[in-house]
């Protein structure tokens, strides 16, 4: 067996994380420029006057201390998992699902508060952008909801533990990340009525 | 820490290498179709992007015969038109418009956004900064799909009784937004939204892909400061996509509502027939601020990509460095900061407070600035280089030719005085075309014949390349030169005729000229197809490294599998741009070559890097065995 040797510098290597919770944190990006996009556009809009004031249904409040709940909910299922108490993971993931199916059922009554009241999809933009908004961001905690079920079934399988929490920290960032959208976005709409 | 590379000559392979990729003998469905290598995938690109760019190449010269030969009778182009060649022989007024749309939607986002990027960041990330595929394949495979079904839809839209959309690619409402306002505002608009939305999810999910692809797949040894410019540019373009692409899907679904649902996002007090429609309190300059959010932005989403390959290509022709490695890292970051604050100068004659109107102008001037910092450091590279006309070499110069000359009128436009008298004509068109459409091409053409060794093993005929390049270059110059004096003089675009009226006939024969040249233009694209297949099939065969580059896809076999390398991932210990290093057994030094085996040539500073990795180890040594 021939043998040569030679001495090379070593190549350092390069710095570099979970490339799927990267590619996470970058689509967080992009639905923070959406939503970036019209609120600027109401504001935008709002200047121009011929501008509906109205209450924003009171049910609004509920639904964000709701997601707010959840939000806890969902760091109670990732601690949990952290130190493998996998019962009680099952138990806040689904209470998470159930708060966040709970969140989409109030939006949808808030709508029908905001009809009362006489403020329709079609109608002024003040009231449209709200309806435009709120389903908007509904139909993220839907995409967030499915991700809890899959969350779930990985969970039932011992496919996530504290060995394996990168899926569970993904879920956790995106619900964090919908929860604190939503009540940014509450906020905005209260301020800039 | 030094490291001993100790060869012991006996087949030593490594793990990691058959784990997970290497060979996955797949069907001709997993291989070809549905595959996830991005090689594959990139050529998906290309082969989409090419047939994007003859239909809406194609659709111009239709449009060119109406304004360059107003009087001729079109009869003869019945057998495809049909319906859309009026009794008398002449095109249809609104088929106009549709043609003038789909040929800017077709080339700003079907051939210079995904048949650019998706060709070339999916190519060749992986490749240069040494990944065996992307971040995630399946992702990746995702966005081509996304593309494609875009593409069916808007392809299909192309045939629809009442044509494709016809409100222009930037579809400002009222006319976008109210079926009734002409025939392209009815299903062909709804289609044309439909398949936008789809490309926007295509082109996140490629650029959420590039970008994670390029910030943790590199191999040892590849650091920021290391990696090729393709690559920064490439990473820059992702990151403006990301932040950009998400603002016309928010303006595209308000359309959207406004259209099908009855929404007043961006209608208000609109009669038509005397008869007030019930859309109250939108406003349609809501649109273009978000439009065009997204739209300054997306012609750097077009450039950056193909000034990226041209500098890799500039540099290896030229067998020099690039002159400022970190200048025209610097200037693209400055570009792609700028291009999103200053996307009102596009709207300066929309009534905005002029005031406002300077500020945009202040800014879109400052582009100049680090435009003006690259084609310095093109120049400088060139300059006294041991300059190699290769066809990919003539295309990156012609592209440096286009962003000077379209570049310059981009300064009187940016002013918005001036831009009173030149909005909306042609002077516009001939600005954005040669600093945008042609100078992306061009950069687009360079890259095809520069790394089609390594997309398909085999060289390009050479000579053809030159007449493909000599052609299109002079051709491109003689369709857009002419259009400044047409612009100066007042001529608007999208009108469908000038004759109507004495004054306007003026330029007749430079319209004709102009219609000429275009034809001889796309007729010249035809060289290059036939090259480009044949080539693909019968070309010689392509040696490891034909312009003996520097950079990583070069070490790769000829034919690269799945996983790219075989055997270990090279490391990489260099810049990519140690060309003509004085010293140098040759002209140019790979980037996987140690400092340690280049004593001839080190500099001091290189040397001193050999030194401190070897004292500072902790006097450990690591014995790598490699095969060899």
């Amino acid at each position: 067996m021939a043998l040569d040797i030679k001495i090379v510098e070593e190549a350092q290597k390069p710095l570099g994380m979970n490339p799927k919770k990267f590619g996470l944190w970058l689509f967080m990006g992009s639905v923070i420029m959406v939503f970036a996009a019209w609120t600027s556009a109401y504001l935008v809009r709002r200047a121009d006057g011929n501008w509906r004031v109205f209450e924003l249904p009171s049910l609004f409040w509920i639904t964000s201390a709701i997601i707010l709940v959840s939000s806890g909910t969902m760091h109670w299922a990732y601690l949990s998992a952290k130190k493998d108490n996998l019962e009680q993971t099952k138990l806040a993931i689904s209470i998470t699902s159930l708060l966040g199916v709970a969140f989409l059922i109030g939006q949808f009554l808030a709508w029908g508060e905001m009809v009362q009241h006489n403020v329709h999809f079609v109608g002024n933009p003040s009231g449209s952008f709200v309806y435009v908004i709120s389903w908007m961001h509904g139909l993220h905690i839907v995409s967030g909801v499915v991700f809890l079920l899959i969350v779930l079934v990985a969970t039932f399988q011992y496919k996530v533990h504290s060995k394996r929490i990168s899926q569970m920290e993904m879920c956790t960032t995106y619900w964090h990340f919908l929860d604190a959208l939503w009540l940014y976005l509450f906020v905005f709409l209260l301020l800039n009525r | 820490m030094a490291t001993t590379d100790i060869h012991l000559h006996q087949d030593v392979h490594h793990h990691d290498d058959h784990e997970d990729h290497e060979h996955h003998e797949g069907n001709f469905w997993t291989t070809y179709i549905f595959s996830q290598d991005h090689k594959v995938i990139a050529k998906q690109f290309l082969i989409t992007g090419i047939f994007w760019a003859l239909l809406g190449g194609t659709l111009s010269v239709i449009f060119r015969l109406q304004l360059g030969f107003p009087d001729m009778n079109l009869d003869w182009l019945k057998p495809v038109l049909g319906g859309w060649i009026t009794p008398e022989g002449k095109l249809d007024p609104e088929f106009y418009l549709a043609l003038v749309t789909m040929h800017g939607t077709i080339m700003v986002f079907f051939v210079l956004t995904a048949g650019l990027s998706g060709t070339f960041s999916n190519f060749l990330i992986p490749l240069q900064i040494g990944a065996r595929d992307m971040a995630s394949g399946f992702m990746n495979m995702l966005s081509y799909w996304f593309f494609f079904l875009s593409s069916v839809i808007m392809f299909i839209s192309l045939f629809l009784e009442t044509g494709p959309a016809g409100g222009g690619w930037t579809i400002y409402p009222p006319l976008s937004a109210l079926p009734q306002a002409i025939k392209g505002s009815g299903l062909g608009m709804t289609m044309w939204l439909v398949a936008m939305v789809f490309f926007i999810v295509s082109s996140l999910l490629g650029s959420i892909n590039y970008i994670t692809t390029v910030i943790n797949m590199r191999t040892k040894g590849m650091s920021f400061t290391r990696m090729p410019l393709t690559i920064w540019a490439f990473f820059f373009t992702a990151i403006i996509g990301i932040l950009s692409f998400p603002v016309l899907f928010a303006a595209a679904l308000l359309l959207v509502f406004d259209r099908s649902f009855g929404t007043s996002f961006y209608l208000s007090d609109i009669y038509i027939g005397g008869e007030a429609l019930a859309h109250e309190g939108g406003s349609p300059i809501l649109f273009q601020h978000l439009f065009w959010f997204l739209g300054h932005p997306e012609v750097y989403i077009v450039l950056l990509p193909a000034l990226g390959l041209s500098s890799e290509i500039i540099a290896t022709n030229s067998r020099k460095p690039i002159f400022g490695y970190k200048a025209m890292i610097g200037s693209m970051l400055f570009i792609a900061i700028l291009s999103f604050i200053v996307w009102a100068h596009h709207m300066f004659v929309t009534g905005m407070n002029p005031f406002l109107g300077s500020i945009f102008m202040l800014l879109t001037l400052i582009i100049a600035v680090p435009s003006a910092v690259k084609i310095f450091n093109y120049v400088t590279t060139l300059w006294k280089g041991n300059i190699h006309f290769t066809p990919g070499m003539l295309f990156s110069i012609g592209l440096v030719s286009f962003f000077l000359t379209g570049g310059i009128t981009g300064i009187f436009l940016g002013n918005s005085a001036i831009d009173i008298q030149l909005h909306d004509t042609y002077f516009v068109v001939a600005h954005f075309h040669l600093v945008m459409g042609s100078a992306s091409f061009f950069g687009m053409m360079a890259g095809v014949y520069h790394w089609f060794p390594k997309f398909f093993g085999r060289m390009v005929n050479p000579t053809l390349g030159y007449i493909h390049f000599w052609l299109t270059f002079v051709g491109v110059y003689m369709v857009f030169f002419p259009m400044h004096y047409i612009g100066i003089a007042g001529f608007p675009r999208r009108y469908y005729s000038w004759t109507n009226f004495e004054t306007f006939s003026g330029f007749a024969d430079l319209n004709m000229l102009v219609s000429v040249a275009a034809i001889v233009t796309l007729s010249a694209q035809f060289i290059f197809l036939f090259n480009f297949f044949y080539s693909m099939f019968r070309g010689r065969l392509a040696p490891a490294n034909p312009w003996e580059s520097t950079t990583l896809e070069w070490t790769t076999p000829r034919n690269p599998g799945h996983g790219n390398w075989v055997g270990e991932i090279p490391s990489v210990y260099r810049w990519p741009y140690d060309y003509s290093k004085p010293g140098a057994k040759e002209d140019y030094i790979p980037q996987n070559i140690p400092y340690s085996e280049t004593p001839e040539s080190n500099l001091p500073h290189e040397n001193e890097l050999i030194k401190l990795e070897t004292l500072n180890g902790d006097g450990s040594i690591v014995v790598e065995g490699s095969k060899h």
